[in-house]
């Protein structure tokens, strides 16, 4: 891509950077809020933003089948959030349990 | 077909830890022959690695970069047997020092799954695998971290678990990146790229991501919490292998992918000398010994990366042996005190340094362990932590850079200070009430940390032999 010249607005970019404003939104999420339910759907943007850089990754235009690598990728990223997820919950429970026992 | 070592340092954990959480009532058992196991595969493979340096295996025969290659050379190796071994001496320490039931139920597949995902660290040769296992490790490292069960260690865990994700999302978004740049993820592909502004900016979010995940200044701020709050072998574990992981891509990768700037390189020892400057302060701060040890493994953390920059951009290419002489000292050495301090706490009840030498109870083979650690971290010869130090400030005087000379030193002498707090109450004898010496408080739990104090300072003597081990194989040279 040539600077002084404005760059074409294909699909894969318009993808790409609205992957990156995802991540940075989630970042800013992450690092801003103090709710912790807030934070883990903050940390789920951000791999929400994550996995749309790399969908961008395996487009390669109309004619051309998509490369299947980063869908794999993909996959597996979106398999180990699930995961981490399902414990930063438990613990945001587990915690908010001990809380209000210790309140009473 | 045989099986293949390196098949076998990775499965063998994972298999046991399943086990050891299908079979609750023996997994005591089933995790010591598991972590036996792993021990046996990276013996041998050591073995092949000394016979033919570097191993590669590339896995259902297909070839990266289509395929998943595992590699072993001497810094690989010198990881692996790290953790292998420290992993076995707690492992045996914890089978006495976990009392609840629940503890003990929970701590043997946590701490075998992490075994997995640290050995899938050390042999992976790309970059998505890495990430997956940085997940894994951290997963499981949440679950050691509040396996106390206590308020505080469950808060702290939770925050770890943030800073942990979220490191390891910057390190997939760069992933993303290097994969948008080059189609391919593996090693040697970076190795052959082509420096570019956008590979820059890649390598640039996975290592942050990946400091956040060693805890280095001014990214630690999850890490004291996390590991005084956990019991014993869990800190051990987490302090002295955990943050080694992160660690181990760091200097895997900046190797292969050169850092671009001069600048960058000060930066990153910059920041290595806050760790050292403000970790000795909070380290002088702290009430509780256990919060002391973790802040001490800030200020370890920060002296790495020290020896990392030490001589700039053009030292790197000898700069990163310092770095792991001293991830591999402080690794043996951590663990040691933390078990140490763990059974003082055990003996005496509590962990308030103020208090320490006004108990009855004089557990003396712990306090005498912890003395050997802390001689390894403050630096004192012939241990391995002072050959860390040594050639970190050799490397930095021929290079010219005495600034690095100077905070070592006054990292040394910090640590001297709040390693001396803890000591002196230890050598106290005045304050004691009840009649002395009625119980020594010595248990079989103190065998493994004994063992691995007497090792960080014995293993000084090894010195040369490890520095040429880890260098077979050309980890970082022009050989991929």
């Amino acid at each position: 891509m040539m600077f002084g010249t404005m760059p074409q607005l294909t699909p894969d970019l318009i993808y790409g950077v609205a992957g990156i404003a995802v991540f940075a939104i989630g970042l800013v999420g992450a690092l801003c809020t103090q709710d912790r339910l807030r934070r883990v759907l903050a940390l789920k943007l951000c791999s929400v933003g994550a996995g749309f850089l790399l969908v961008v990754a395996a487009w390669r235009g109309p004619p051309a089948a998509p490369d299947p690598v980063p869908h794999a990728l993909v996959i597996t990223g979106i398999v180990v959030m699930v995961s981490a997820t399902a414990v930063a919950l438990a613990l945001i429970r587990r915690l908010q349990t001990l809380e209000t026992e210790d309140d009473t | 077909m045989t099986l293949d070592p390196m098949i076998l340092a990775l499965f063998a954990p994972l298999f046991g830890a399943v086990a050891a959480f299908v079979l609750p009532r023996a997994a005591g058992a089933v995790g010591l022959v598991a972590v036996l196991l792993t021990c046996g595969a990276v013996l041998a493979l050591a073995r092949q690695v000394l016979a033919a340096g570097a191993v590669t295996l590339e896995l259902g025969g297909w070839a990266p970069p289509m395929g998943i290659a595992l590699r072993a050379d001497g810094l690989g190796v010198a990881m692996l047997a790290m953790t292998a071994a420290v992993g076995l001496l707690v492992s045996v320490g914890a089978l006495d020092a976990l009392r609840e039931a629940r503890q003990r139920q929970y701590f043997w597949p946590l701490w075998l799954l992490l075994l997995t995902g640290m050995n899938g660290v050390y042999l992976g040769t790309d970059i998505f695998n890495l990430y997956v296992m940085i997940e894994v490790i951290a997963l499981a490292a949440v679950g050691l971290t509040v396996l106390s069960g206590t308020r505080e260690a469950v808060r702290a865990g939770l925050e770890y678990m943030y800073a942990s994700i979220l490191g390891a999302l910057l390190f997939l978004m760069g992933v993303g990146f290097v994969y948008l740049q080059l189609g391919r993820l593996d090693f040697a592909g970076l190795i052959a790229a082509e420096p570019s502004a956008a590979l820059s900016a890649a390598l640039a979010l996975m290592i942050v991501g990946l400091l956040l995940k060693t805890a280095l200044f001014p990214l630690h701020f999850w890490l004291p919490a996390a590991h005084a709050n956990a019991t014993a072998p869990a800190s051990a574990l987490l302090s002295g292998l955990v943050v080694k992981a992160a660690l181990y891509i760091f200097l895997r990768l900046t190797t292969h992918v050169p850092l671009p700037d001069e600048i960058l390189v000060t930066l990153i020892g910059a920041l290595g000398a806050g760790a050292v400057l403000w970790g000795g302060v909070q380290a002088l701060r702290a009430e509780r010994l256990k919060l002391l040890v973790a802040w001490s493994t800030v200020v370890q953390i920060g002296l790495i990366f020290i020896a990392f920059a030490r001589a700039g951009q053009v030292g790197l290419a000898e700069s990163w042996k310092a770095a792991a002489l001293l991830i591999l000292a402080h690794g043996v050495a951590k663990a040691a005190m933390f078990l140490a301090a763990g059974r003082i706490r055990d003996e005496v009840g509590h962990d308030i340094i103020r208090d320490l030498d006004r108990a009855p109870i004089r557990p003396t083979l712990a306090q005498f362990t912890f003395a050997l650690a802390a001689i390894s971290l403050i630096g004192l010869p012939p241990s391995l932590g002072f050959i860390g130090k040594w050639s970190l400030m050799e490397g930095a005087m021929a290079a010219g850079y005495w600034h690095w000379v100077a905070v070592t030193m006054i990292g040394t002498l910090l640590s001297v200070a709040y390693f001396s707090r803890v000591l002196a109450g230890f050598l106290r004898f005045d304050r004691v009430r009840a009649p002395l010496g009625e119980h020594q408080g010595w248990a079989l739990a103190d065998i493994a940390p004994l063992t691995l104090a007497i090792s960080a300072i014995s293993l000084g003597l090894l010195a040369a032999p490890i520095l040429s081990f880890i260098e077979l194989g050309y980890p970082f040279g022009a050989k991929p």
